[in-house]
C-alpha cells in the first residue's frame, strides 16, 4: 500500500466532510437574522466551522484552515455574546462559506480558486475582527463588491423577481431570497400570480409567483444582485432605483433604468452544483459501495438463479423420483450460494475499525511533531467489525478525542521525565466486543484530568455555582459542557471547548454512552459504548436442555469432557473445575439464568460425563456447562432492548435458520457476575 | 347501542370521540385494544424463553425480523393458565412508554370482533377496595348490551415490574 493511495482516499474523505459542514454552516446562517439569534444555530455553524478548520490543518490545506480560522473566531464571539449577529456579520459569514466552498472545490479538483474574491472576504473578516463594535459603524471602506456589477447606493431598490415556473426543480427557494433580501433592510413585498395561471390547471410542483420588492436602506446594488446570482439565469429581475415618492406606487413596470442582471458567467456554472447540494438531504443515509463488491452479488444472484433451475427440475418430476443424489447436490449449492450471498450482503454494510483507526497514524504523527510530543500510537482490534453508519459517525468524535489527548494529555518530554515517566506518551485506540457493545477506547498515558482546574474554570464560566460540592465523576463531565475548555491558549489544535461536546451528542446519536476514567498525573482513558444493532459475530451454537444458545467464538478457550468427580465444591460459592493448574468456576447456565431446570438434563447425559466450555473475558476464566454443540455460524446480532429490556448474562439474541430465536451469551458478563460473587463470598476460591 | 347513537348519521360516526377497538377473548371475558396500537395477529408459535424474566413473559419471538418480546396476558392478569389451543393468538400490539415505543406479543385465548366505541361512553373502572389490579383497564363499555374492558395496553411491560422480577 502506498502512502499516496492512502493519502488520496483520506483526503476524499475529508472534502466528502467538509461539503457537510459547508452545507450545515450555510444552512444555519441563513436562518440567523439580527431578530433571531438562536444560541444552538451560532453553536451547530460554529461547530461544523470548528472541525472543517481542523480537517483542513490536518491534512495540509492551510489556505483553508487559516482562512477558516478567522470565521470562527468570529463565531466564537457571537456565541459567546461579544458580538451580535447583525445583517453585516451574517452576510460576511455567507461569503465566506461560499469561499470555503470554492476552495474546497479548487483543492479538490487541484484547479485555481477564485483568489480575488476570497481576499475581498478575507479584508471584510480581518475588518471585523479588527472592530471590536461593530454595531452601527459600516465596513463600508473595505468593503469591496464582489459582483462585477456595481452601481452608487440609492435610498432603496424596486426588484422585481419572477422566476421560472420550474424554479423549485433546480432546488432553489425563492423564500430564502426574499429573506435574504430582508435581512438588508426595511422591505415590502408585493407578490402577484402570473397571467398564464390558471388555477385549475396548476402544477403544485411549479412556481406562478412573481414579486414586487421595495427594499429601503443604503443597500449596494451589488449587494442585491449577489443575492440573485444563482438564479438570474432562469429569472426574469429587474432591479431599479427606488425614488424618494416611488414608495407608494404599486406597479413597477416602469422601464426607467432597467438592468438585467447578468451574473459572472463562473458564478451561472456554479448554479446548478449549489442546487444539487441544496435539494439533497442532509443525510442521505447513502453508502458507497465498491463495484467490486456489487459485482460479486449480482455474481452470486445469478448463480443462485442457475441452482433455483437447477432444483425446479426436481419439481417437474417429482413422481419420477430416484434422483435423489442430484436433488441432494442442488440443496448443497443451494445452501452454499445462500451463505455466500448472505455474506456478501453483510459485507456491504459492515467495515473493521481498522480503516479508521489507520487515519490516526498520520495524524499522530503531523500533531506530535507540531506540538514537540513525542507519542506512540498503539492500535488494537482493527479487525472489529462495525457498521459502516457507525463508523462514519464515529469518525469526527474518534479525531477530537484523539487531538485532545494529544494536546492536553500526554505531557511534554520534559515533564513526563520529571515526572517519572518514559519520554515517549503512548496513546492507545483499541476497539472490541464487550457485554452486547462494541467498545471503542481511547487513552492516554498523559496527565489526566486536572479537576481542581476544571471546576475552577467550570466556575468562571458560570457552569457550577460557586460552593457547590460536585463529585469527581460530576466534575469530569464537566467538559463535555457545550463551549467548555481548560486550555488558556486558543489554538488551531484544540481548546476551544467544542470537541467533547460534539463527541457526546454524536455518541449519544448512535444510542451509545461515553465515559470518562482519568487519574491525575496517570492518564485518561474515553470509554465509547455503542450498541452493535447490525454487528455480525462469529457463533458456537451449543444446546442446553431443549434450548439453543450461542457464544462468540472469540471467548471460547477449549471444551473439556468431564465427570462429574472432577467437580468440587466450594463452600458458600459453587462449584469449581481444576483445569491443568488452575481451578476455575464452573455454572450451569440454567442456574445462572434462573429457569427451571426440568427440561435440561437427563441421568444419563451425567454419568457419561458432561461438556465444559471453558470461557474467558478479560484474562478470566470460567466453564459452562452445555448439553451439545452444534454448528459454528455467523449470526447477525438483533437488540433485546429495541423491544424489551436489557438482560444481564444476554449480548442479544439472533434469529436462527428455521427461524427461532437463540439467544447470545454474554460472557464478559458472566465472568464478571461470577467474579463479584466470589468477591463477597469466598475470595479464595482458587486455593481450595 | 344505545338510542342516541342510532340516530347518528355515518358522517357522525367518524367523530373524533369513536376509536375502533379489536376485541378479544380471555377467561370468558372481553377486552378490547385500540385497534390502531395493533400491527397483526399471529398464531401460536413457540418462543425462547428469556432468564430472569417475570413469569408472565413467556420469551421472545422472531417477528419478520424483529425479536419480540411475548406475555401471557392470562399470566398478567393472574388468571388461571389453560393449554394453549387452536383459537389461541397472539396480537402484536405497539406500546408506549415514558422512554420508549416498544412492539410486544400478548397471547389471548381468541380474538373476537371490531367495535366503534364512543369514548364518551367510556365509564370509569368501579373500584374494587384494592384488592383488583386495574392499572391495565382505562375503563368499561357496552356494545350491543356486552360489556368490553378497554385495556390501557401501554402498562402491560412496564420497566418497574421487569426489573423488579429480574433483581
Amino acid at each position: 500500500m502506498s502512502l499516496d493511495l492512502d493519502m488520496a482516499e483520506i483526503h476524499a474523505i475529508f472534502f466528502e466532510e467538509s461539503a457537510e459542514g459547508v452545507d450545515v454552516m450555510e444552512s444555519g446562517l441563513l436562518n440567523l437574522t439580527p431578530e433571531n439569534t438562536d444560541i444552538e444555530t451560532i453553536n451547530n455553524i460554529f461547530r461544523a466551522a470548528h472541525s472543517m478548520k481542523g480537517g483542513a490543518a490536518t491534512f495540509g490545506f492551510l489556505n483553508i484552515s487559516s482562512f477558516t480560522h478567522g470565521v470562527e473566531t468570529i463565531l466564537d464571539e457571537m456565541r459567546s455574546g461579544q458580538r451580535d449577529a447583525t445583517e453585516e456579520v451574517i452576510e460576511v459569514l455567507l461569503a465566506s462559506v461560499d469561499c470555503i466552498r470554492d476552495m474546497l472545490a479548487a483543492s479538490q479538483n487541484q484547479t485555481e480558486a477564485d483568489q480575488g474574491n476570497i481576499d475581498s472576504v478575507q479584508q471584510k473578516i480581518d475588518a471585523l475582527l479588527n472592530n471590536k463594535a461593530p454595531a452601527g459603524i459600516k465596513s463600508q471602506p473595505v468593503k469591496k463588491p464582489v459582483s462585477a456589477s456595481s452601481a452608487v447606493p440609492s435610498r432603496g431598490w424596486k426588484i422585481h423577481y419572477a422566476p421560472e415556473s420550474n424554479i423549485f426543480k433546480t432546488g432553489n427557494e425563492p423564500k430564502r431570497l426574499l429573506r435574504e433580501l430582508a435581512a438588508m433592510g426595511d422591505m415590502s413585498i408585493v407578490s402577484s400570480l402570473g397571467d398564464d395561471a390558471d388555477f385549475d390547471s396548476m402544477d403544485p410542483e411549479s412556481c406562478y409567483t412573481s414579486w414586487d420588492i421595495e427594499l429601503r436602506g443604503d443597500i449596494e446594488k451589488a449587494a442585491v444582485v449577489d443575492v440573485f446570482e444563482w438564479v438570474s439565469n432562469q429569472s426574469e429581475i429587474r432591479i431599479e432605483a427606488l425614488q424618494k415618492e416611488d414608495a407608494d406606487v404599486p406597479e413597477n413596470k416602469l422601464a426607467e433604468s432597467t438592468e438585467q442582471t447578468d451574473a459572472p458567467s463562473a458564478q451561472v456554472v456554479a448554479a446548478p452544483k449549489q442546487a444539487a447540494t441544496q435539494s439533497a438531504p442532509k443525510d442521505s443515509g447513502s453508502i458507497r459501495v465498491s463495484i467490486d463488491k456489487i459485482d460479486m452479488l449480482l455474481n452470486l444472484v445469478g448463480e443462485l438463479v442457475i441452482t433455483q433451475s437447477m432444483l425446479a427440475r426436481f419439481g417437474d418430476k417429482e413422481n419420477a423420483g430416484g434422483d435423489a443424489q442430484g436433488l441432494r447436490d442442488g440443496l448443497l449449492v443451494l445452501e452454499r450460494h445462500t451463505r455466500e450471498l448472505q455474506e456478501s450482503a453483510m459485507q456491504i454494510r459492515m467495515l473493521p475499525i481498522g480503516a479508521s483507526f489507520s487515519r490516526f497514524k498520520r495524524l499522530v504523527r503531523d500533531m506530535s511533531t507540531k506540538l514537540g510530543k513525542k507519542v506512540e500510537l498503539k492500535l488494537s482490534g482493527e479487525n472489529t467489525e462495525l457498521d459502516k453508519t457507525v463508523l462514519e459517525k464515529m469518525s469526527d468524535p474518534l479525531v477530537h478525542l484523539v487531538r485532545n489527548s494529544l494536546d492536553h494529555g500526554i505531557e511534554m518530554p520534559a515533564d513526563r521525565i520529571a515526572a517519572g515517566k518514559p519520554e515517549t506518551g503512548v496513546l492507545h485506540l483499541s476497539a472490541y466486543h464487550e457485554g452486547g457493545n462494541i467498545v471503542i477506547k481511547v487513552s492516554d498515558d498523559g496527565a489526566g484530568l486536572n479537576r481542581s482546574k476544571i471546576l475552577q474554570k467550570a466556575i468562571e464560566r458560570g457552569i457550577v455555582a460557586a460552593g457547590e460540592v460536585l463529585s469527581d465523576d460530576q466534575i469530569n463531565n464537566l467538559i463535555f459542557q457545550p463551549g467548555f475548555s481548560t486550555a488558556d491558549q486558543v489554538s488551531d489544535l484544540s481548546g476551544r471547548g467544542v470537541g467533547m461536546d460534539v463527541v457526546r451528542r454524536n455518541i449519544l446519536d448512535l444510542g451509545g454512552r461515553i465515559d470518562l476514567q482519568s487519574t491525575l498525573g496517570q492518564g485518561s482513558t474515553l470509554k465509547i459504548r455503542l450498541p452493535l444493532t447490525l454487528a455480525i459475530l462469529d457463533g458456537q451454537l451449543v444446546r442446553v436442555g431443549d434450548q439453543v444458545y450461542i457464544f462468540s467464538l472469540l471467548s471460547i478457550v477449549e471444551t473439556v469432557l468431564v465427570s462429574k468427580g472432577q467437580i468440587s465444591k466450594v463452600v458458600g460459592t459453587g462449584n469449581v473445575y481444576r483445569l491443568r493448574d488452575d481451578y476455575i468456576p464452573v455454572i450451569r447456565l440454567h442456574e445462572a439464568f434462573n429457569m427451571s431446570s426440568e427440561t435440561l438434563f437427563s441421568d444419563s447425559e451425567e454419568k457419561k460425563g458432561e461438556l465444559l466450555v471453558v470461557v474467558e473475558s478479560d484474562g478470566k476464566k470460567m466453564g459452562l456447562f452445555v448439553d451439545e454443540l452444534m454448528e459454528q455460524q455467523q449470526v447477525v446480532i438483533k437488540s433485546l432492548e429495541e423491544n424489551y429490556l436489557p438482560v444481564k448474562g444476554l449480548a442479544g439474541a439472533t434469529i436462527l435458520g428455521d427461524g427461532n430465536v437463540a439467544l447470545i451469551i454474554d460472557v464478559p458478563g458472566l465472568v464478571h457476575s461470577i467474579d463479584m460473587r466470589q468477591l463477597e463470598n469466598a475470595p479464595q476460591s482458587s486455593a481450595a | 347501542m344505545s338510542t342516541e347513537n342510532l340516530q347518528l348519521s355515518p358522517a357522525d360516526m367518524l367523530h373524533a370521540d369513536t376509536n375502533q377497538y379489536l376485541t378479544f377473548m380471555l377467561n370468558g371475558e372481553e377486552y378490547g385494544v385500540e385497534i390502531l396500537r395493533v400491527q397483526g395477529i399471529q398464531g401460536w408459535d413457540t418462543v425462547t424463553p428469556i432468564p430472569s424474566s417475570p413469569s408472565y413473559v413467556l420469551g421472545v419471538m422472531n417477528l419478520r425480523g424483529a425479536i419480540v418480546p411475548i406475555i401471557d396476558l392470562r399470566k398478567r392478569f393472574a388468571m388461571q393458565s389453560i393449554e394453549f389451543g387452536p383459537t389461541t393468538v397472539i396480537i402484536v400490539v405497539r406500546v408506549e412508554n415514558a422512554d420508549k415505543a416498544r412492539t410486544i406479543g400478548m397471547v389471548v385465548d381468541a380474538v373476537s370482533e371490531v367495535y366503534r366505541v364512543d369514548e364518551q361512553t367510556v365509564q370509569a373502572m368501579p373500584d374494587f377496595g384494592g384488592n383488583v389490579r386495574a392499572d391495565f383497564i382505562k375503563g368499561l363499555s357496552t356494545v350491543d348490551d356486552k360489556m368490553l374492558i378497554l385495556l390501557d395496553i401501554d402498562k402491560l411491560l412496564t420497566i418497574k415490574d421487569v426489573t423488579v422480577a429480574a433483581a
